[in-house]
C-alpha cells in the first residue's frame, strides 16, 4: 500500500499550461479538480440557477420600485447591475463553503493533505463562473427593465470589464469564505469582511459599465482606465490570496 | 527587586510543565518565559496592593507610570493651547480648534494601524514570530478603532459647522471611513476563538490583506471623485490660515495624542497578555481536572464535564486569579 | 505534500505512531491531557473507552487536524508540530461526518477523493467493488443514501486514497452484517498490504475480533498497559 506507483504518474495531469515547477503543476491540478468538482455539484444542485439568479432579478425589481423614476433608473443602471451583484456575492459565496463543511469535507480536503492554493484557485474558478452567467442575466435585465442602451464598442468594453471584475470578485469572496466557514456566526461575519474589500470593484466597475452604456454622456474612452485598476485589483487579490488561504483555514 | 520579583514566580507549577516540553513549546514557553523574565521586573512594588488581579500582576511599570504622568502634562499644555492661548482662526472663528482633536487623533489612528500592520508581518515572519507581536497588533488595532472613530466624529461636526455638511465623499474621508470599518472587521477576527496561535495567524493575515485593500479604495474612489469634477471641499482646509502658535498647538496635540497612544498600547498590551496568561491557566487547571476524571473509578463512564474530584479544583484553584483581570 | 515521496523513516522500531504527553485543546477543553501511545507498523489497535474519553480527538490528532497543544508527537514519521502537511497527504480519517458531497454520485465522489492522491480509475473501481458499491448505487446521488450506504461510500474513499495509516471513528455504526465484513477484510487487506490501523469503537466485539491490540482511553489520556494481549490471542478471522 505503500509502495503504490507515485500519484503524479497515475494521475491524468496533462497539459496543466502552468506547469513551471511539479508544485505549480499539482496546484493547477488540484484546482481543476476542485472547480470540476463545484461546477458539477452546481449543475447537480442548481442552487444558484433556481434561487441566486431569481433573488438577483427580484433585487433588481425592487431597485426600481425604490427608484421610482425611468430616467434616475437609466442612469444608475451601472450601479444597480453591480450592487446586485455583491448581493448576490455574498449568498453564492456562502453557498460554495456551505457545501464544504455540510459533511465535513472542507476537514476531509485538509486530511487529505489538498494544497490551499489549489483550493483556492479551484473553489474561485467555480466561483467566477457562476457570477458571470448572473452578471450576464443582471445585464440583460437592465436592458429591458432599466432602458440601458449598449453599442458594438461599449460591448467590447463591457466584456472586457466582466472578465477582470469577476475574478477578483470571485478571489476575495472565496478568500473571506474559507476564513469565515469555519467560525461562528459567519453569516454575520462574512458581510462585515467582504463588503469593504469589494468596494472598489463596485466603483471601478460601475464607471466602466457607465462608459459602456453611455449613460450621463460617458464616452467609452472612460472606461478602460477603470478595467486596468480592476486588473491590479483582481492580481493583488489572485497573489494575496493563493499565499493566505492556507493560514486562513488552518487550525 | 526581590519582592517585585515574587509576584510573577507565583505559577511554578505551570512553568515547570513548559519547561518539560521546551524545544517544542515553541510559544507557549516563550509565554511563560516572558512572565518570568520580562513582566516581572517591570512590576512596581506598589502594585500588588492596588492592582485589580490582586496578587500583584498589573500592567503598569515604572516606564509605563512615568509615560503616563508625562502625557497627563501634555495633554494638559495642550488644552490650555487649544482652548486659551492659541488665537481663533480669522475666517472659522472659534471651530478651528475642533482641528486640534481631530489632526490628533487621526494622526494617532493611522499610526496605529501602521503598528498593527508591522506587528501582523513580524508575526507572520518565522523568525520573529511571537504572540507578543499579535498582542501588540491587537492592542494597536482596538485603540486605532477607538480614536478612528473620535476623528470621524470631530472630522463631522467641524464639516458641518464649516461646510454645512456632516460628510463629503472626499478621497481621504471616504478611505478613512473605510479603514475604520475593515478594523472593526479585523477585531470580530480577533473575537472568532480558537487557541491563540489560531488567533495570531489569522487575524495577521487579515490585518495584511487590509494593507492590500486600502490603498486601492483610496486609489479608486479618488479617481472617482476626480471623474465627477465636483468641487473638492476638502482642500478647504487650506483655507485655515494658520500661524506659529496654531501650527504648535497642532504639533503639541499630535505629540500628546502619541504619547497617549504607546501608553494605551503599553497597558492594553499586557492585559491582553494576562488574559492569554489566564487562559493557559485555565488550561493548566483543565487539565489537571480531565486528568483526574478517569482516578476515581475508571470503569465508570465519567461524564467529561461533572467529573472533577473536588480537591484537585480547589488545590488547582487557589494560585488563579478568580476574577478577570480585565473587569 | 505529496505521499510519493515516502517518508523519512525515523521509525527504527516500525514506530508509525508516537505520542508523548500529548495535550491537544478543544477551543478551551483539552480533550487529550497527556497522551502516551505507541503504534507499530502493521497492527490494528483499537482504541476503548467512554464518551468523551478522548478517541475522536486522539485521532484528528493522529490526523494532523487538531493542533498538538503541549508535548511530543510522530506520526508515519513526520513531527506532528512541524509537519503537519506531510502527515495529512500520508493518513486517511474517517470521522464522524463522511465529507462527501450530498450531490454528487457515489462514483464521483469516490473519484473527487481518489484523484486528490492521484488514483487511477482502475484503483477507483477497485474501490467501490471492495465496499460492494460498483453495482447500481454508484450512479445514485449519496444525499439520497441511507446512513450505512453513506458510511460504505465513505470507506470507499478511504480505500482509494491508499493512506498508510487508516483512522476510523466508529467505522461500524450504520453498516449491516455484510457492511462489516466488508469493512474488516478491508482493513485486513489494507494491514496486508503494508499499513497501519487505529480504529475507535463501542462495538467491542465486532472490532475486538479484528484488533490486534486494545487501549483504553479514558479522561484524554491513554492508560499504559491495558489490554496489551487480550485479543490479540482471539483475534481470529470471523
Amino acid at each position: 500500500m505503500n509502495d503504490t506507483a507515485s500519484p503524479a504518474s497515475g494521475s491524468p495531469a496533462s497539459g496543466s499550461p502552468a506547469s513551471g515547477s511539479p508544485a505549480a503543476a499539482s496546484i493547477w491540478r488540484t484546482a481543476r479538480l476542485v472547480a470540476g468538482k463545484d461546477l458539477r455539484i452546481e449543475r447537480r444542485s442548481r442552487v444558484i440557477v433556481n434561487q441566486v439568479l431569481p433573488f438577483a432579478s427580484l433585487v433588481m425589481v425592487l431597485f426600481a420600485f425604490a427608484l421610482d423614476n425611468d430616467e434616475v433608473l437609466q442612469r444608475t443602471a451601472p450601479g444597480l447591475v453591480w450592487l446586485a451583484t455583491i448581493f448576490a456575492l455574498l449568498v453564492v459565496v456562502q453557498r460554495a463553503f456551505a457545501v464544504e463543511t455540510a459533511d465535513g469535507a472542507l476537514d476531509a480536503l485538509r486530511v487529505a493533505g489538498v494544497s490551499p492554493p489549489g483550493i483556492f484557485l479551484g473553489k474561485s474558478l467555480a466561483l467566477a463562473v457562476q457570477l458571470l452567467v448572473l452578471e450576464l442575466l443582471l445585464i440583460g435585465l437592465a436592458v429591458v427593465l432599466y432602458e440601458a442602451t449598449l453599442t458594438a464598442t461599449g460591448a467590447v468594453l463591457l466584456v472586457t470589464t466582466l472578465l477582470p471584475a469577476t475574478t477578483g470578485l470571485a478571489f476575495v469572496g472565496t478568500l473571506y469564505g474559507g476564513l469565515a466557514a469555519g467560525a461562528r456566526g459567519r453569516e454575520t461575519l462574512l458581510p462585515l469582511l467582504l463588503f469593504p474589500v469589494v468596494a472598489p470593484v463596485l466603483i471601478g466597475a460601475t464607471r466602466a459599465t457607465e462608459a459602456a452604456f453611455g449613460v450621463g454622456h460617458a464616452a467609452i474612452d472612460e472606461g478602460w482606465p477603470w478595467v486596468g485598476m480592476l486588473l491590479v485589483f483582481a492580481a493583488l487579490f489572485g497573489v494575496g490570496g493563493t499565499l493566505a488561504f492556507g493560514p486562513l483555514i488552518e487550525e | 527587586m526581590s519582592e517585585r520579583q515574587r509576584p510573577g514566580r507565583e505559577q511554578p507549577r505551570q512553568h515547570e510543565q513548559h519547561e518539560q516540553h521546551e524545544q517544542h513549546e515553541q510559544h507557549g514557553n516563550e509565554d511563560s518565559a516572558h512572565v518570568a523574565t520580562t513582566q516581572t521586573p517591570l512590576t512596581g512594588p506598589g502594585s500588588a496592593a492596588t492592582s485589580p488581579v490582586g496578587n500583584g500582576a498589573g500592567t503598569g511599570t515604572r516606564f509605563t507610570r512615568i509615560l503616563g504622568a508625562l502625557t497627563l502634562v501634555a495633554m494638559g499644555v495642550l488644552a490650555l493651547f487649544a482652548l486659551v492661548i492659541s488665537p481663533p482662526d480669522v475666517v472659522q472663528g472659534e471651530t478651528v480648534r475642533i482641528l486640534y482633536a481631530h489632526v490628533g487623533t487621526v494622526w494617532v489612528a493611522y499610526l496605529a494601524f501602521v503598528v498593527t500592520a508591522v506587528s501582523s508581518a513580524a508575526y507572520l515572519w518565522k523568525r520573529t514570530s511571537s504572540l507578543t507581536w499579535d498582542r501588540i497588533a491587537g492592542a494597536s488595532a482596538e485603540i486605532g478603532v477607538l480614536f478612528m472613530a473620535i476623528t470621524l466624529l470631530t472630522g463631522s461636526l467641524w464639516g458641518r459647522i464649516t461646510w454645512g455638511t456632516f460628510w463629503v465623499w472626499d478621497a481621504r474621508v471616504t478611505t478613512t471611513a473605510f479603514l475604520f470599518i475593515t478594523y472593526i472587521g479585523y477585531l470580530a477576527v480577533r473575537g472568532l476563538g480558537g487557541t491563540h496561535q489560531q488567533r495570531a495567524r489569522r487575524s495577521a493575515v487579515v490585518a495584511l490583506l487590509a494593507v492590500l485593500e486600502i490603498p486601492l479604495v483610496h486609489f479608486s474612489v479618488r479617481i472617482w471623485r476626480s471623474v465627477h469634477q465636483d468641487a473638492s471641499v476638502a482642500t478647504g482646509n487650506t483655507d485655515v490660515k494658520l500661524d506659529d502658535t496654531m501650527l504648535f498647538t497642532l504639533l503639541l496635540a499630535t505629540v500628546a495624542f502619541s504619547m497617549l497612544y504607546v501608553w494605551y498600547v503599553l497597558h492594553r498590551q499586557r492585559v491582553l497578555h494576562l488574559q492569554d496568561l489566564l487562559d493557559d491557566k485555565g488550561l493548566d487547571l483543565a487539565l489537571a481536572e480531565r486528568r483526574s476524571e478517569g482516578r476515581p473509578d475508571a470503569s465508570a463512564a465519567a461524564p467529561t464535564t461533572a467529573a472533577s474530584t473536588p480537591t484537585a479544583t480547589v488545590s488547582a484553584a487557589s494560585t488563579v486569579p478568580t476574577k478577570d483581570p480585565v473587569s | 505534500m505529496e505521499p510519493a515521496g515516502a517518508p523519512s523513516s525515523s521509525d527504527a522500531a516500525g514506530l508509525v505512531v508516537e505520542l508523548r504527553d500529548a495535550v491537544a485543546v478543544l477551543g478551551r477543553f483539552p480533550a487529550l491531557a497527556g497522551a502516551d501511545l505507541h503504534v507499530r507498523r502493521g497492527e490494528i489497535v483499537l482504541l476503548r473507552g467512554p464518551n468523551g474519553a478522548g478517541k475522536t480527538t486522539l485521532l484528528r490528532l493522529c490526523a494532523g487536524l487538531v493542533p498538538l497543544e503541549r508535548g511530543e508527537g510522530t506520526v508515519v514519521g513526520c513531527d506532528l508540530r512541524t509537519q503537519r502537511d506531510a502527515v495529512r497527504s500520508r493518513v486517511g480519517l474517517l470521522g464522524h461526518a463522511n465529507g462527501l458531497y450530498s450531490d454528487l454520485t457515489v462514483r464521483e465522489n469516490v473519484e473527487f477523493w481518489g484523484a486528490t492522491v492521484g488514483a487511477s480509475a482502475v484503483e477507483i473501481d477497485a474501490s467501490l467493488d471492495r465496499m460492494g458499491l460498483a453495482s447500481r448505487l454508484a450512479g445514485v446521488a449519496v444525499g439520497r443514501l441511507s446512513a450505512g450506504q453513506k458510511r460504505r461510500t465513505a470507506l470507499a474513499c478511504l480505500v482509494a486514497r491508499r493512506a498508510q495509516l487508516w483512522l476510523l471513528d466508529e467505522p461500524h455504526a450504520g453498516l449491516d452484517a455484510t457492511g462489516r465484513d466488508e469493512l474488516d477484510a478491508t482493513l485486513r487487506a489494507a494491514v496486508a498490504a503494508g499499513a497501519t490501523v487505529m480504529v475507535a469503537s463501542h462495538e467491542l466485539e465486532r472490532a475486538g475480533g479484528l484488533a490486534t491490540r486494545v487501549v483504553d482511553v479514558v479522561a484524554g489520556q491513554v492508560s499504559p498497559d491495558t489490554g496489551a494481549s487480550d485479543t490479540t490471542a482471539s483475534g481470529g478471522a470471523s
